[in-house]
């Protein structure tokens, strides 16, 4: 409808790009007292995906949350995407999701059917992903928000941290980047359709496929890159696993009109503040131009994971996932700690 | 030379507005942001576009010139 007010211009920022800055969230969260329970196996403390809480020898709970401002016009798609990226956290510790719960916000200009279209797209992207809907809250405010809480279950032995990678290991990422600096200049009209087409299908994308083929693996640590980039979720791997990442540009996979968009200044503020957390920790080789670095800490809403497996599997967990998922690549290498916690070569 | 305000604007709409302007094809532009994020991407596109570009700071402003 022409009328309708585009879904988009309801938000002041968008996607995963409204996360609130790493450091900003070390910073309120220090000095917090915070209680432990042995069974709480990984918790508030380690800025991982999501908590995971043993129940018996056989079960663990996982359970996050994740929830943005519209990403795209379309509702249902954006419905989609949310739930994608929320879902994304429970495959990222290894688990599989069971059930979700919405997190609605309404803004003022909303249709009803909007409303139904973003409810129907979480409802259809979580039953694709075997779990289901079983609740949730809505709230009215300012701008429109849609995500979930997800709880999903994983064998205790086989939780996938972000803080276990070892030296030797290689690192793979399932999906391209530039999610944010293409959304960021489509909004300049610079982005045609087919682009952002291809986009929305990789951010609805669930991640689940690369998720059970992974597990079949031998595989040390996952994360998904999502609101710090591939540089912020890497330096946070690197520092959680006491080891140093070195990332490879010239494998690491984009799609190929973001870098002319990074050239031209089309940066999200969320990139910004992805330097501003890690790039103390990051250490730019001099063939590395600005652009790349740019698209290295592009904010990425629904990104892939970033697996860290050792050398001998890797191949052969890639070839997998390329059969499956064709941009999946190796993007570096695990080593011991060095002076910088990533290098990006 | 071509002044442009871009106070209150967050991006993309400085670059925006930086890259509307430029396709006039001028050889000098003197735009006023106001936060780190509009003078870096605004840079990058002047740059991109073949300006030089300096930039003063005060009050938590930023005057960008652009010349070519």
């Amino acid at each position: 409808m022409e009328t309708e007010v585009k879904l988009t211009k309801l938000a002041s920022c968008a996607g995963c790009g409204a996360k609130v800055g790493a450091g900003t969230l070390v910073q309120m969260l220090e000095g917090f007292r915070t209680h432990s329970d042995p069974r709480l196996i990984v918790g508030y403390d380690k800025s991982d995906d999501a908590c995971v809480y043993v129940l018996d020898r056989e079960t663990a709970l996982v359970q996050t949350t994740d929830f943005f401002p519209p990403i795209v016009d379309d509702s249902y798609l954006f419905g989609q995407i949310a739930a994608a990226n929320a879902l994304s956290d429970v495959y990222a510790m290894g688990g599989e999701p069971k059930l979700a719960l919405n997190l609605l916000c309404l803004a003022d200009r909303m249709e009803p059917h909007t409303v139904q279209e973003i409810l129907r797209g979480g409802y259809d992207k979580v039953y694709e992903a075997g779990a289901i809907i079983a609740g949730g809250h809505t709230i009215q405010g300012a701008e429109p928000i849609y995500g979930l809480a997800v709880t999903g279950f994983v064998h205790p032995d086989r939780v996938l941290t972000n803080a276990a990678a070892r030296p030797g290991d290689v690192l793979l990422l399932t999906k391209p980047l530039g999610v944010g600096i293409l959304t960021t200049a489509a909004k300049a009209g610079l982005v045609e359709q087919a682009v952002l087409d291809r986009l929305y299908r990789q951010m609805s994308a669930l991640n689940k496929t690369a998720r059970d083929i992974m597990v079949k693996y031998p595989v040390h640590s996952c994360t998904d890159v999502t609101g710090f980039a591939l540089l912020g979720h890497s330096y946070e791997m690197a520092q959680g696993s006491g080891c140093s990442i070195r990332l490879n540009t010239a494998g690491i996979p984009f799609h190929p009109e973001t870098y002319e968009m990074a050239e031209m200044g089309f940066i999200p503020a969320g990139a910004y503040r992805n330097r501003d957390y890690a790039g103390a920790g990051v250490k730019k080789g001099p063939g590395v131009t600005r652009a790349m670095e740019d698209i290295c800490y592009d904010p990425q809403t629904s990104g892939g994971l970033l697996i860290a497996l050792p050398e001998g599997a890797a191949e052969e967990c890639l070839s997998e996932l390329r059969e499956r998922i064709p941009q999946a690549a190796v993007v570096g290498r695990v080593e011991e700690r060095g002076e910088y916690a990533v290098y990006l070569d | 030379m071509e002044k442009l305000d871009a106070r209150g604007l967050s991006c993309p709409e400085p670059v925006i507005m930086i890259r509307k302007a430029m396709q006039s094809g001028g050889a000098a532009y003197e735009m006023v942001v106001d936060n780190p994020v509009s003078r870096e991407n605004v840079t990058r596109y002047a740059q991109h576009e073949g300006y030089t570009v300096s930039v003063t700071e005060g009050d938590g402003e930023y005057t960008l010139t652009m010349t070519k």
